[in-house]
């Protein structure tokens, strides 16, 4: 052992990276943890809420330790179109499932958790490359120093720089890659739990379709934390630059919508924020491992990207990663196939079955963004329209036009190709 | 107060920009890209066409270091890289 040499460098302080330096500390294995921010949590962004599983795995304390925000005990679905909306409220008041939180104040105190354990935490380290000897990696290089180890491993986020230098990830593919803008916005625990229909400490998740992003691949969100409301959205890389529209126009709009408006009304904006999400799925997911390293995480593109869910797969992965090194480390091996383990227990998982599942979803939402997500979406509000509406014709007349107008609008070759889709859609999803 | 504008809202973030740009566009490359998709992509209006210079302004400054203009770049040429250590954005709210 000599002074720049340890069993495991992780790089990256974000939930995967922590998740598998907290499992290596736990076995008493030397870990070191290498953050470009100047704390964990610094350069990171997202909604959102993390979920009980697997963080009680492996935070066993965190509900009443871990700065929560709120509890999800509501789930909010908004179909919109430029001035109306049909929301779907899910309420379960005993629901201990998903919780908010704030990114600075999650991250920072998961790592402080993993040094109590015994790991050694580098932050305001930026990592340029990784040292390959032979085909093997053998450790790391920074603006200053080199360090070197036994396995390393890659938790650098979405746009890993590393993971592409060896090989396991290609470019990015702008139709694989959304970017996410979010505004945090300042508002008294009474207004948000008034606004929201909320009991004290609960929080409210609502996930938005359709405009301002009508037939653009995207989904807005709203968060509520204790005292202020994150509410953002992500738009593909190739939808931007196919309509010519930024992120931060879209967001105004977003903002602006009659339903969504009085939500954040008389609020102040704290933080204005953006970051990348991996929407590729499964079909992006690379080979997890080599000599001497493995990937997890966004850096492994392992997201949901139909519920986007991020951080339960990024913090799984961390802890199977972790687990496939403590045995390399003790059978002093760490060889490609030695840490070929980690992959096969990650397809294990329900997470990567869950993956496997939804891997055409979003690409067929994609192709046909014009049908899913924006004419039904405007049909849908039309519908209802329609149907709260009194004057003076007739509803039986009102619904016979409305059925003209939709063949009309969308042939009955459109029709049943979207029948055909939603089918597609359906099948993929219980095959 | 309600801020519209990039500008207006990134004097929310904390940040503290280095001196030297770590995002470095194809000069020659952009003055011939056609559809300049970093100017759309970018979440901190970080790109600028000038046509008096015909250049890519890039006030990097700005950055929120998502790394969206990288992932567009309509030549794949622009060279991008995290501000080095100590320097460029710490959210508190993320
Ligand atoms: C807008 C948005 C909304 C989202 N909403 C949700 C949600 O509600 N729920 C959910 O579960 N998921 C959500 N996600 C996805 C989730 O945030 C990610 O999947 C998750 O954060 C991935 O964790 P990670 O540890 O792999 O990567 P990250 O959290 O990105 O961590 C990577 C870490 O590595 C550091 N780093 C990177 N490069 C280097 C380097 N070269 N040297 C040193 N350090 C480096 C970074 O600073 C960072 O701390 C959302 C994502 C976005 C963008
Ligand atoms: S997209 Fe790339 S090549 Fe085109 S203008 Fe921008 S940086 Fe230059
Ligand atoms: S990294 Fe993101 S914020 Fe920075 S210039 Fe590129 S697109 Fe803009």
């Amino acid at each position: 052992m000599t002074a720049n040499k340890t069993d495991v460098i992780i790089v990256g302080a974000g939930v995967a990276g922590v998740a598998a330096g907290i499992t290596l500390a736990r076995a008493g294995k030397q870990v070191v943890i290498v953050e470009r921010g100047s704390y964990a949590g610094a350069k990171n962004m997202f909604g959102g809420a993390i979920y009980d599983y697997p963080t009680k795995d492996i935070y066993p304390e965190f509900k009443e330790k871990a700065p929560i925000e709120r509890v999800n005990k509501t789930h909010r679905y908004m179909i919109t179109d430029d001035e109306t909306a049909v929301t779907v409220s899910y309420n379960n008041e005993k629901s201990q499932t998903s919780y908010t939180v704030i990114r600075a104040k999650w991250d920072k105190w998961c790592v402080e958790r993993a040094v109590e354990l015994g790991a050694y935490y580098s932050p305001m380290t930026v990592v340029r490359e990784l040292i390959v000897n032979d085909g093997k990696v053998v450790g790391i290089k920074t603006d200053e120093e080199e360090f070197f180890a036994d396995i390393v491993i890659l938790a650098d986020g979405v746009n890993s720089t590393l993971a592409k230098q060896i090989g396991l990830r290609e470019n990015l593919k702008d139709s694989e890659i959304a970017v996410g803008v979010k505004e945090v916005i300042s508002l008294p625990k009474e207004i948000i739990e008034e606004r929201f229909n909320l009991t004290d400490g609960s929080g409210c998740v609502t996930e938005i379709v359709g405009a301002p992003m009508k037939g653009i691949t995207g989904l807005g969100f709203i968060y509520t934390n204790k005292n202020s409301v994150s509410i953002g959205l992500g738009v593909n890389i190739d939808e931007l630059k196919k309509h010519k529209l930024t992120p931060n126009d879209l967001l105004n709009q977003l903002k602006e919508h009659p339903s969504i408006a009085p939500l954040i009304k008389g609020g102040e904006l704290l933080e204005y924020s953006a970051h990348l999400i991996p929407e590729g799925g499964f079909n992006s997911i690379p080979k997890l491992y080599g000599d001497g390293v493995m990937v997890v995480g966004d850096a492994a593109m392992l997201v949901d990207n139909v519920h986007w869910e991020g951080t339960n797969i990024a913090m799984m992965s961390g802890m199977l990663a972790a687990q496939t090194a403590i045995e390399a480390l003790e059978k002093n091996d760490f060889s490609a196939k030695m840490l070929s383990l980690y992959e096969k227990k990650f397809k294990e998982t329900s997470f990567y079955k869950d993956m496997k599942t939804y891997k055409d979803v979003v690409k067929i939402v994609h192709d046909n963004s014009y049908s899913f997500l924006s004419f039904y979406p405007q049909k849908i509000n039309e519908f209802f329209e329609m149907f709260t509406e009194s004057g003076y014709i007739p509803k039986k007349s009102l619904y016979k036009r409305f059925i003209k107008n939709f063949v009309k609008k969308r042939n009955i070759k459109g029709l049943i190709k979207d029948v055909i889709n939603f089918a597609k859609l359906f099948i993929g999803v219980l095959k | 107060m309600e801020y519209k504008n990039t500008d207006e809202k990134l004097q929310t973030v904390k940040s503290s920009p280095d001196v030297v740009s770590h995002l470095v566009p194809n000069k020659e490359d952009c003055r011939t890209c056609e559809n300049k998709s970093c100017q759309y992509v970018c979440p901190a209006g970080v790109y600028e066409w000038t046509d008096w210079d015909d250049r890519m302004l890039v006030k990097f400054e700005n950055c929120l270091e998502c790394g969206a203009c990288r992932v567009a770049c309509d030549k794949q040429s622009l060279v991008w890289k995290y501000p080095k250590a100590g320097y460029g954005i710490t959210y508190k709210q993320g």
